[in-house]
């Protein structure tokens, strides 16, 4: 029996990826998970689009300082060497190459690294955000999400369905059940869960998945 | 040269109906909360400044703010990155009620945007959005070899913005993250109004540590203690 990966799961093993160093910015919600899963001696710096570099963690309820917020407007803290700057700054850092991950959610991922994740369609208020911003400078983009939609659908396609967020822009998908690199327009598998066959993984999957070197296989911990 | 304002009333003279308005802050950091209900309880009371744009990162939250100004009435179109919020009553019901317009701009672009206004550059090239349906009718171009969308400046009549310590000479610092939009705007509307927590005499402002220099503010309105949305929103303010 296959058990997929809870989001905490998802987000601990984006988070074994961070690379020492980094400069990285979480997208609201899911992503910012990945924060708490940051492995010991490893050196990460936040970004925030609303004009701030290297907050931490929130602080204690009732201690809230509510000019001190994130871009999903979470109250936050500041490390020591923090700084703050104005939204042109913050996006010349988005989008100058000066990140070196974003992590977003997504509605779906096309093979050829494209990505939907801010409209599903008419009848709702549309609202974008960062989003179209921080796929397009960062030198890696990453994606957390369910290798399937709550229907039971995939989210990983040949093409994107739902409006896109940005073309050819996302690098590596961390799912519920794999970890799944972009390279030349094809979706690579670089990890899948060990209880699942390749054809499982086929089976959930809209496109094409091809292999790489060798499949490693997915093991989180219990979280 | 003084830039101080008297009182609210004396620093919003001159707004009028039809005007654009930047009004700064993300979510509630930075939001000039005191200017916002002064405009609203004029509009109130005289019936203008109606048929106002709008431009800020969203698009009201709770019934505080940019959302007072929606159910009030007097938004006729709203420029913003993000229409949501925690509580986005007043202005979703409105947009779907086809009572308010919605130009969608991501948050890069909307900032850029705001800054090329306030520097003088008329359009500018950026990757974000290209592809997409917010790129649709806009010039593309290559540059070594990759695909960029062209986007206009924006500018506005009027900036209202919330800075912390000003001075009579129109210098300007901000407090922690409610610094955001607020610098761009000072730059790009033709007339800029600061609610600023303390005025201070010029000099007092180390130069060095500056943020926005007093030739882009115009009138200064100083507002102790001011309300901050986010904190009235969760004091269940209506």
């Amino acid at each position: 029996m296959v058990v997929k990966l809870t989001n905490a799961q998802i987000a601990w093993r984006a988070a074994q990826d961070l690379p020492d160093g980094a400069y990285v910015n979480l997208g609201i919600g899911f992503p910012e998970m990945i924060a708490t899963f940051k492995p010991e001696g490893r050196e990460v710096t936040y970004h925030t689009e609303n004009g701030i570099l290297d907050f931490g963690e929130a602080p204690p309820a009732g201690e809230e300082d509510w000019d001190l917020i994130n871009a999903g407007k979470k109250a936050v803290t500041l490390n020591p060497g923090a700084s703050f700057f104005h939204h042109a700054d913050s996006f010349a850092m988005v989008r100058g190459g000066h990140l070196d991950v974003a992590v977003l959610g997504a509605y779906e991922v096309a093979q050829t690294g494209d990505l939907a994740n801010w409209s599903t369609g008419p009848g709702s208020v549309p609202a974008v955000g960062g989003a179209m911003d921080l796929v397009h400078g960062a030198r890696q983009v990453w994606v957390v999400t369910d290798h399937v939609t709550k229907k039971g659908e995939p989210k990983l396609l040949e093409a994107c369905r739902l409006p896109l967020t940005g073309v050819g822009c996302v690098t590596t998908v961390y799912t519920s059940l794999a970890v799944i690199d972009i390279v030349d327009r094809r979706f690579v598998v670089r990890e899948k869960l060990p209880s699942m066959s390749l054809e499982d993984l086929q089976a959930v999957t809209g496109a094409l998945l091809a292999v790489g070197a060798a499949v490693g296989d997915l093991i989180v911990p219990e979280l | 040269m003084n830039k101080i304002c008297p009182t609210i009333e004396d620093a919003l003279a001159g707004i009028e109906d039809g005007m654009s308005v930047m009004i700064g802050g993300f979510g509630g950091a930075g939001a000039p909360i005191e200017l916002i209900h002064a405009l609203v309880d004029r509009y109130k009371a005289t019936g203008s400044p109606g048929r106002l744009t709008v431009i800020n990162n969203n698009a009201g939250n709770g019934a505080v703010g940019i959302a007072a100004m929606i159910y009030a009435g007097m938004v006729a179109k709203m420029v913003c990155s993000f229409p949501r919020s925690s509580d986005p009553k007043a202005f979703t019901d409105a947009y779907l009620a086809g009572k308010i317009a919605l130009e969608l701009v991501p948050q890069g672009t909307l900032a850029e945007r705001i800054r090329a206004g306030g520097a003088g550059i008329p359009a500018f090239y950026t990757p974000s959005s290209f592809g997409t349906q917010v790129a649709e009718g806009k010039p593309v171009a290559e540059f070594d070899g990759r695909s960029y969308v062209q986007e206009r400046w924006l500018k506005a009549d009027v900036a209202l913005i919330k800075a912390e310590l000003a001075d009579a000479k129109g210098n300007l610092t901000f407090r922690k993250a409610a610094r955001n939009f607020s610098p761009l705007m000072a730059m790009a509307a033709a007339t800029t109004i600061v609610q600023a927590s303390r005025v201070v005499e010029p000099g007092t402002i180390d130069p060095e540590h500056v943020v926005t220099p007093g030739i882009f503010v115009d009138r200064i309105v100083e507002v102790p203690n001011p309300a901050q949305e986010e904190a009235l929103l969760r004091e269940g303010a209506k």
